[in-house]
């Protein structure tokens, strides 16, 4: 048998395969890295830098660095999460996020990301973006003042709806996610509330209407448990058989 | 590109019939719509010359073209994989490396990215030949670079210069009689002080793009950072976070020390975003945003200091300002409703 290509992750022998990033490798063998851009089954994006950790020395996207034999990847050290830290606070203050009024609270992955990150406040000074809210749809609600532009929504619409119904619009700060019709009106389009785009939203910005609060704040998934226990990671450690962090 | 298109054009040919091109492109930013003109007629004569189209100089095996495209003037289409993208016609943002152009480059297809100074020297080289251009220069960077002088002299423009050269040298070239400082390779590059002008321009110590932008005595360092911290806001393409948004905190931290509301707090904070920045961002532009306030903070710390004020910290907005809309609300114009600030200051923990 040939020998198999592993990588080190804080310690821990991770295996991969050729063509696996250092993140679908460590997920696939039950090691989570906090991660709000990418999502297992989407082309990584590399944008929200949440993934940073420290491969040979250098600190990389984990989602977009491709794995290789031997690499040493740190992710649990103070340096990695105090930066860590401070991106999430990044995209706190960037938008207006006010977890006990938001529906998605105790299911977000960016309130369960900042969590498990150990991130206590904000920190920064916060922009309080002027950014209305689109009811327009009869069964989902965009609030945009969650949106922390990781574009999954727009790749899901893209790529797997096959309608193209979000964009992202603007440069630097002024970036912002747009609805792709004249009135930029989600009512506007054939968005459908079962369409893959209206799931993947880690954050509390896609909405479905009409069935607030069915799991009550307090017992949703990440108020149970963590996020590297309970998140992603699991589904698919669980189906490799892999081992979890915790 | 204005006095030189043709040399940069018989680079770009020679590196197509390296690489076994067809087509090369030359990305000119909007601000240099000017040249389109006279670039296009360099081309046709080009073309008439049989140095370009098919079978250059007879060879049927050797054809080769150059199309103009113009970009928007995005600064961070200054990227490699940004320019790309921009030439394929979508949104100038970098793209995920690697793989690199050279093996993905335009429409995914291997691409050779070089700037003019490059392809220039590199038809001089196919000519003169490689020792004649390892000539000059040091012993790990050959031949000559070109430098960009502007600012505070009082002979700007565009200078070439064996690599090795002291900055001091250039200063008294160009006629830079009282330089404190200097910003290296634009607003993404290095600000040196006085200190280092002995240093020498080469790889192996002052590396550098080209520009030099020189700050005499008069100015105020800081009005400079300052510029440079609003340009990299607007300049920031916004697809990842510490770059989105770093940039403009980094901003806001710098304009409240101008405006003499800075702490001591406030340049440590400064230093941990522009850290984040540095090592976090996606691409150059990001990493490299932080770099006159990084180089300033450690260059000229005075320019800082000296507006500092004594407290250790200070909120980021005025609390006096922020009671505005309520006093006006109550109709309160008397003196108790405005905060005294200092007192208020001064009893923060
Ligand atoms: S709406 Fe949600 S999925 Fe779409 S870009 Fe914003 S945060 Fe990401
Ligand atoms: S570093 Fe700045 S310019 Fe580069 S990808 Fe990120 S946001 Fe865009
Ligand atoms: S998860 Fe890697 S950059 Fe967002």
């Amino acid at each position: 048998m040939s020998e198999e290509l592993s990588f080190t992750l804080d310690g821990r022998r991770v295996p991969f395969q050729d063509g696996q990033t250092i993140m679908t490798a460590a997920l696939a063998a039950g090691f989570y890295i906090p991660h709000l851009c990418f999502n297992p089954e989407f082309t990584p994006h590399g944008s929200c830098r949440v993934c940073l950790v420290k491969i040979n020395g250098r600190m990389q996207a984990s989602c977009t660095t491709p794995a290789a034999a031997g690499q040493t990847v740190l992710s649990e050290i103070e340096e990695v999460r105090e930066m860590r830290r401070g991106i999430l606070q990044m995209l706190f203050v960037e938008g207006n996020h006010v977890c006990p009024a938001c529906e998605k609270s105790g299911a977000c992955q960016l309130q369960a990301v900042a969590y498990y990150a150990g991130m206590l406040a904000p920190h920064y000074t916060h922009f309080y973006p002027r950014r209305p809210v689109d009811a327009s749809h009869p069964d989902a609600l965009i609030d945009f003042n969650r949106c922390i532009l990781c574009e999954l929504c727009v790749r899901a619409s893209r790529d797997v709806d096959g309608k193209n119904v979000f964009a992202v619009q603007g440069r630097g700060i002024k970036a912002h996610l747009v609805v792709n019709t004249p009135s930029g009106k989600l009512g506007a389009t054939d968005f459908n509330i079962t369409d893959k785009a209206a799931q993947v939203c880690p954050t509390g910005t896609i909405l479905r209407k009409h069935s607030g609060y069915e799991i009550p704040i307090g017992q949703r998934l990440y108020d149970r448990k963590p996020i590297n226990v309970v998140g992603d990671v699991a589904a698919l450690a669980v189906s490799k058989g892999g081992r979890r962090h915790d | 590109m204005q006095d030189f298109a043709d040399l940069v054009f018989e680079g770009m040919t020679v590196c197509g019939r390296v690489i076994g091109a067809r087509q090369g492109f030359v990305y000119l930013r909007g601000e240099y719509r000017y040249l389109v003109d006279a670039l296009k007629a360099t081309l046709q004569s080009r073309r008439e010359a049989g140095l370009l189209g098919e079978a250059i100089l007879g060879d049927p095996s050797f054809s080769f073209d150059i199309d103009l495209h113009i970009g928007a003037g995005a600064y961070v289409c200054g990227e490699e994989s940004a320019l790309i993208e921009s030439l394929e016609g979508k949104h100038g943002v970098p793209r995920i490396r690697p793989p690199f152009p050279t093996t993905h480059g335009y429409l995914n297809k291997p691409t050779v990215v070089n700037n003019v100074e490059t392809f220039a020297s590199a038809a001089k080289i196919a000519v003169q030949g490689g020792e004649w251009f390892a000539s000059r220069g040091t012993a790990e960077s050959k031949g000559t670079k070109l430098l960009s002088l502007s600012g505070d002299c009082e002979r700007p423009g565009i200078y070439e210069y064996p690599f090795g050269v002291t900055v001091r040298q250039v200063l008294e070239d160009c006629g830079a009689r009282d330089a404190q400082g200097i910003q290296m390779a634009g607003p993404a590059g290095h600000m040196i002080s006085a200190k280092l002008f002995d240093r020498r321009i080469c790889f192996e110590d002052l590396a550098t793009g080209g520009s030099f932008m020189v700050f005499d005595h008069r100015r105020d360092i800081l009005d400079g950072i300052r510029n440079f911290a609003h340009f990299f806001v607007h300049e920031s393409c916004g697809f990842c976070t510490p770059c989105r948004v770093g940039t403009s905190l980094l901003r806001d931290l710098v304009d409240k020390v101008h405006t003499g509301h800075g702490t001591r707090a406030d340049l440590e904070e400064m230093r941990k975003l522009g850290q984040i920045m540095r090592v976090g961002s996606h691409c150059g532009l990001g990493q490299t945003a932080p770099n006159p306030v990084l180089d300033s903070l450690d260059q000229f710390p005075e320019a800082y200091e000296r507006r500092l004020r004594s407290t250790a910290f200070e909120p980021a907005f005025d609390m006096n300002a922020a009671l505005e809309q309520a006093r006006w609300l109550t109709g309160r114009t008397d003196p108790a409703a405005y905060l005294d600030e200092e007192a208020l200051v001064g009893a923060m923990p």
